[in-house]
């Protein structure tokens, strides 16, 4: 575990309270009964904008706290914990695309907004169902913006969308030109293709030639906090149920072989730990960004992908039920697995930014 | 079994072949090619097509969907090697074997190894008919791994046996027909206190209530019995030998999980082949993204390997003279690879591989996905993977059991 702030710390514990009462996996399970393809918590969101954390990378001067990665990386995680859904990370990955190049004016107009929870924003790079942002068809001409994004994450709730065409990053406003169709996915969260048909849109200008990369890996380490949020659950829910399981007469925790399965998983979910903070921190420092978001994301899928698969095999038969909550975190995990970066693309990356 | 005559000749088999493609060509309805079997699995209810209807009578007539059982049972009474011939014909005409469920891929073999003659006049008949449904009364709340700790009691009451005990993880068990169970008929003596019966599923005071699965289907149930007469004449074997024939049982259940059934329709469909329709590729057809290349690859070796590992256990236990141990190492080898196949056809496919509903996603796709959950069970069920190491640990290297 990183070595905490004292307001860090704050805002681990009141994160870690507040998912514990108020938002169980029981409040994921209303949203999924609800069937709206926004799926999430208008209120739930609307008190978390409330207790700061849609702010905590957005400078102060724009009305955030300006606390970082790291510390959004801690709220992130206890989401994950108790599949809180919202679109609490893309519209903090968005929102720190506005933080990096955006112009005063257009910080000024959205920002306030993003950390009130006024509005939501979310991120549109994709165009096929890989994660692949060296293949962007999306273009601008005389600020109206066309393309097709897949498998937008949070686009029913967006009021803003920072969209990646060939030159760059733009700001588009839901409303005209922008047209969603919902694209149901396991995990049973927000998912759309976005079709942009002459859209308005401005550029953000200020980022330089690496804005994009720069977003992607802030939505890798947040994912990345996210699968760490549901690994550690899922391992801390397996470990309980062995240990009160009782089969041939003895607790499954007693059996050597479980033993030993447990104790590679906890060293495995220790690397990811360190590697989603090296992450977050690296973003924070703004030093060696981009191959420890690389870390972090490969780490977590390797993780998160074992963990999900384990749970369900040492709780047995009634892993397999939906009546209890380690399905979904296998559903969720795929799809985060998938997003901003599958393992075999992150391994190529790695192996690039290494130089081999 | 009774014995059977080998084809002498090639012409023997020339014949037969031409037998198989004419019963073809006059039974097999068009409209029915290249579907599977819906009603051989325990996850659908009974709603046949006229079609399909037709199909199951004459392929249930002529004893065809369970070709090696014997012939006075209605089964085909046929070699193993006129068997294969009405597979390879059946394929070739993209017909399935609409005889299946749990009655031919476990209970028949069990039943004609330790039934009595009037069980099997019985049972064994509607089963090459398809017309029986089975379900495995065996898994209880506290008695899974530790499937021999099971407390449903079977009282004697001198014609019948009293049940009561509640059952659970019971596949299909609101579509069947009949149930086999293992029950306690003594309490004193935890593996032979278990008797092995046969349960009609709507004798008064049986209750199944589903349960819904990760997938989102609800193919299994928990099974409550209340006071549930079951005559005496549906004790198989003796009183006290259920865990012996239950065991046998569970043999054949890991041979079908693993080589038999559900794997074998995997064949001949590449990973490779799919991962060209999703997946950019250079000039010679390669796929681009290398990483993902060698994952497939590697999985297709192994896969490989396993279906020669299960050709090979087969034919050596054919020679040895029916199911044995080696079924754990297939079910638990091949459990295994067939979830890292779904797992890799997310990989494959991306996000369009992770659909719940929609038009979006083709059937093919969203059945994927459905199949990639229901398959985390395969490595649960049957006796999970770790029984199976522990089995193969045990009793067949012979490692002592330290704790
Ligand atoms: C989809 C599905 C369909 C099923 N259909 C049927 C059916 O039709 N009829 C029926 O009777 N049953 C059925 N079952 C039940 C199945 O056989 C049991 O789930 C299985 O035996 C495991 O028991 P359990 O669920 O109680 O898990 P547990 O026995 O509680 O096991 C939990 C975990 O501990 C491990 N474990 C247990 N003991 C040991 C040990 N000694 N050493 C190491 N590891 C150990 C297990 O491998 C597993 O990973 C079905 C199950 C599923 C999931």
């Amino acid at each position: 575990m990183a070595v905490l702030n004292e307001e860090q710390e704050m805002l681990r514990d009141m994160a870690r309270e507040w998912t514990v009462n108020e938002s169980p996996v029981t409040e994921f399970r209303k949203v999924r009964a609800s069937g709206e393809p926004e799926a999430f918590n208008r209120d739930a969101y609307a008190t978390m904008a409330q207790m700061g954390w849609a702010g905590v990378i957005i400078p102060e001067e724009h009305g955030g706290s300006d606390f970082g990665f790291l510390s959004a990386g801690l709220v992130v995680e206890e989401l994950g914990k108790t599949l809180t859904a919202s679109p609490l990370v893309m519209n903090t990955v968005a929102a720190s695309a506005i933080v990096l190049g955006g112009s005063d004016e257009q910080k000024a107009r959205w920002l306030p907004r993003l950390a009130s929870g006024e509005a939501i924003a979310t991120l549109a790079v994709d165009e096929g169902p890989s994660h692949d942002p060296a293949k962007i068809e999306t273009s601008v001409s005389d600020g109206k913006l066309s393309g097709t994004k897949a498998f937008v994450h949070e686009a029913h709730g967006a009021d803003l969308f920072v969209v990646a065409a060939k030159d760059g990053l733009y700001l588009v406003e839901k409303g005209d030109g922008v047209a969603l169709t919902t694209r149901k996915l396991t995990d049973q969260r927000s998912h759309a293709d976005v079709t942009f048909d002459g859209a308005a849109a401005e550029k953000l200008a200020n980022g330089g030639d690496n804005l994009l990369d720069d977003v992607l890996d802030r939505a890798r380490v947040l994912t990345a906090a996210e699968m760490l949020g549901m690994a550690q659950q899922v391992f801390d829910d397996t470990l309980d149920y062995l240990k009160q399981r009782v089969q041939f007469n003895q607790v499954l925790a007693s059996f050597q072989a479980l033993q030993h399965r447990m104790a590679d998983l906890f060293a495995d979910l220790a690397q990811m730990r360190s590697a989603v903070e090296a992450g977050l921190q690296a973003v924070d420092a703004g030093f060696g960004v981009a191959r420890a978001a690389t870390i972090a994301k490969a780490e977590a899928n390797r993780v998160m992908h074992t963990m999900a698969n384990e749970g369900i095999q040492l709780h047995g038969g009634i892993g397999m039920t939906d009546e209890y909550d380690v399905g979904f975190y296998l559903k969720r995990a795929r799809v985060l697995e998938q997003s901003f970066g599958s393992s075999s693309w992150l391994k190529d990356r790695f192996s690039k930014l290494s130089g081999y | 079994m009774a014995t059977q005559i080998e084809p002498a000749t090639q012409t023997d088999e020339d014949a037969f072949r031409a037998e198989v493609q004419q019963f073809l060509a006059d039974n097999f309805p068009a409209e029915l090619k290249g579907q599977s079997n819906a009603l051989a699995g325990v996850d659908g209810p009974t709603n046949e097509t006229p079609a399909q209807t037709k199909w199951r009578e004459a392929v249930g007539a002529r004893g065809w969907g369970t070709p090696t059982w014997p012939k006075e049972y209605g089964g085909g009474g046929l070699t193993k090697a006129q068997a294969k011939i009405i597979d390879q014909e059946f394929a070739k005409a993209g017909a399935y074997n609409p005889i299946g469920g749990m009655g031919v891929m476990m209970f028949g073999p069990t039943l004609l190894e330790y039934g009595n003659e009037a069980q099997k006049q019985e049972h064994i008949p509607p089963i090459c008919r398809g017309e029986i449904r089975w379900c495995q009364g065996y898994s209880e709340p506290n008695a899974g791994s530790d499937l021999a700790n099971l407390q449903t009691f079977a009282e004697d009451k001198g014609d019948h046996y009293l049940v009561n005990g509640q059952k659970t993880w019971t596949s299909g068990g609101q579509w069947a027909d009949k149930c086999f169970a293992i029950v306690r008929t003594d309490k004193s003596d935890k593996h032979k206190g278990i008797s092995f019966m046969l349960i009609d599923m709507d004798t008064p005071g049986v209750e199944v209530r589903p349960i819904t699965m990760i997938s989102g289907t609800s193919p299994f149930c928990e099974t409550f019995f209340t006071d549930v007469k079951v005559p005496k004449e549906n004790l198989v074997g003796e009183e006290g030998q259920g865990w012996t024939i239950g065991k046998r049982l569970l043999q054949h259940e890991r041979t079908n999980i693993s080589g038999g059934g559900s794997l074998a329709r995997l064949m001949g469909q590449s990973l490779g082949d799919i991962a060209k329709k999703y997946q950019p590729t250079g000039a010679d057809g390669e796929l681009a993204d290398a990483v993902l290349r060698d994952k497939i690859a590697d999985f297709e070796i192994r896969w490989n390997s396993f279906l020669l590992t299960a050709r090979r256990a087969m034919e050596e236990s054919k020679a040895a003279g029916g199911v044995s141990e080696i079924s754990s190492v297939l079910k638990k080898l091949g459990t295994k690879l067939s979830q890292e196949r779904s797992e890799l056809l997310i990989e494959i496919r991306g996000l369009q591989g992770l659909g719940w509903e929609g038009d979006g996603f083709s059937d093919g796709e969203l059945g994927a996905v459905r199949a990639w959950l229901f398959g985390k069970a395969t490595t649960i069920y049957g006796g999970s993977t770790e029984i199976q190491n522990n089995i193969i640990a045990k009793r067949v290297l012979g490692m002592l059991d330290h704790q």
